[in-house]
């Protein structure tokens, strides 16, 4: 099955990198792949159209604000499930591609422990046991896994309703389907500060799909020795003492 | 499907703020009253329906028994639902009963419904659909205790009884009210038509052996704005199931007006919270950090 799953992947990659390019340049190192960048951001696209279409019936106070973007209510309620159909395709197929670098293992555990003095600016770099993804992306990553589920199976008991299903599971479901849209929501708040004015450098890593080196010897120490061979704390202090800051 | 002029609001669906017009008059709460021991099962009132509706009728489905169809459809709104309930005795007894929106004084689908101005109610205690509205989502549905309201796949709205809103706007009694031959179907305020009906019942109770018969008016709901006259009140599952504590989901009352505006504003909060990291803690930025400079003293804050 898994091997099923690594030969669909990589054939969709070595398809997408034919398609697309990914520039590399001097001093810097492939983070993401065409296939996982195209991935990402029509999981992105599908993710904030459901949820803007999602969010007038969500609150009253929100219906009169989102639902005139996509032609009103009824317009509204009737793509809401076919986006929500296109988030969790593109997602299940992400979900493919990162199902090994996204393991769980007792690094990610101590990193989440260490989480505090990260976010409180103690420490600058991460731990340097910190893989590709760190705890932080897994524990997101698994979230949205997850809310992804209760997505389709409330979803769907929503999207056919108490016709179909009865009275119960649909106010039960219309519940879950909020919670599971709220955390998510709070996890993208957090996602997009970090991957852009929270840690510079992170956003090209799903532009051009390339980071700088001391981006990785910063953030993920781990896969940079892992890619480079080289020590990230030793490389981070040879720059230092050649002279090379990175910026303000 | 009403006439909006006439009619004061009491309660809109998915609206934030107050209803336009909201006590600015005051209306008695009308009820219509079904006395189910005097109904013949005519069908007058299912034609009078669909008639003042102006609604094609629809195609009936006969299964050996006096009922036009399984169930009410979206463009008909009035069913009498016929049942053969076997006595212990072993006589046999018909019981017809009209079924329609019974108009809730706290309506399951109003609480649901998501789109802002698809249901009001009426201080009369009328509870409209406005399908100009609806979105279509058929949360009120799951809503509803009854099983009322009707979605037609066509328009993608959902319809229902108004209680002829247009007509009691107007000054006028229901259509089927007006249609009724036996004087089953009454119509008026609710103090009145609770009186009338209790004392109907008492009758039943003393003078025609029926020792459980009462008036059907839920309160588990807050009452209905159409209430029952029952043989046995004590099993109204018997009358084409009619529940007998019907119920709004809890997910329609305490979700939906505390748990939604709150959650929605820790999502707020959790904006506010990365924008409040950014210019306190700052961003961490890839190492290394030029060196800090030292500070001038006594010329900066």
């Amino acid at each position: 099955m898994s091997t099923a799953i690594d030969r669909f992947d990589d054939k969709a990659r070595t398809a997408f990198d034919k398609i697309g390019q990914n520039e590399v340049y001097v001093g810097e190192l492939q983070r993401h792949r065409v296939y996982t960048r195209f991935l990402h951001w029509m999981v992105a696209l599908f993710f904030f159209l459901a949820l803007f279409t999602g969010f007038g019936i969500y609150l009253p106070w929100l219906f009169r604000w989102f639902t005139p973007i996509f032609g009103g209510g009824p317009l509204s309620r009737e793509m809401h499930p076919w986006f929500g159909v296109g988030f969790v395709v593109f997602f299940g197929l992400q979900t493919l591609n990162w199902i090994q670098p996204m393991k769980w293992t007792a690094a990610d555990t101590r990193w989440m422990r260490n989480l505090p003095k990260m976010a409180g600016g103690k420490e600058k770099q991460d731990p340097p046991e910190t893989g590709f993804f760190n705890g932080g992306q897994k524990a997101q990553f698994w979230e949205i896994v997850g809310g992804s589920v209760v997505f389709v199976i409330t979803g769907i008991i929503l999207w056919m309703g108490a016709r179909t299903f009865g009275r119960w599971p649909v106010a039960i479901s219309y519940v879950l389907h909020d919670i599971s849209a709220v955390v998510m929501l709070g996890g993208i708040f957090i996602h997009i500060y970090l991957s852009t004015i929270g840690e510079p450098g992170t956003f090209q890593a799903m532009i051009r799909g390339a980071v700088s080196e001391a981006w990785a010897w910063t953030f993920h120490p781990a896969w940079y020795k892992q890619v480079t061979g080289r020590d990230p704390v030793q490389a981070c202090e040879e720059a230092r003492q050649r002279g090379e800051f990175q910026g303000k | 499907m009403s006439d909006r002029k006439t009619l004061q609001i009491k309660q809109i669906s998915g609206h934030s703020g107050p209803s336009a017009g909201f006590d600015m008059q005051r209306d008695a709460e009308v009820c219509k009253l079904i006395d189910t021991t005097i109904c013949i099962g005519c069908k007058a009132c299912e034609v009078a329906c669909v008639e003042w509706n102006d609604m094609p009728f629809s195609p009936t489905t006969f299964d050996n028994t006096y009922q036009t169809m399984p169930a009410t459809r979206w463009n008909f709104w009035n069913l009498i639902k016929f049942n053969e309930h076997q006595r212990e005795d072993g006589t046999i007894q018909w019981l017809m009963r009209k079924d329609q929106c019974m108009h809730c004084a706290d309506p399951g689908c109003l609480r649901a419904c998501p789109a802002d101005g698809a249901i009001v109610q009426y201080t009369n205690g009328i509870v409209d659909f406005q399908q100009e509205n609806c979105i279509g989502c058929e949360f009120c549905v799951s809503g509803c205790p009854y099983d009322i309201p009707k979605f037609n796949p066509a328009t993608k709205k959902v319809y229902k009884c108004t209680l002829c809103s247009d007509r009691v706007g107007g000054g006028l009694e229901p259509a089927c009210i007006k249609a009724c031959p036996t004087g089953c179907l009454k119509f008026g305020t609710k103090d009145d038509m609770k009186f009338i009906a209790e004392e109907r019942a008492k009758q039943l109770r003393e003078n025609f052996g029926f020792d459980h018969a009462g008036v059907y008016d839920p309160q588990s709901i807050g009452g209905t704005h159409v209430i029952y006259v029952l043989h046995d009140a004590e099993n109204p599952e018997r009358y084409g199931g009619l529940p007998k504590n019907p119920v709004i989901p809890w997910s329609y009352t305490v979700w939906k007006w505390l748990f939604k505006p709150v959650l929605g504003t820790f999502a707020l909060f959790g904006l506010l919270g990365v924008l409040l990291h950014y210019v306190t803690v700052g961003p961490r930025r890839p190492q290394p950090e030029p060196p800090l400079r030292e500070p001038l003293e006594g010329k900066e804050s």
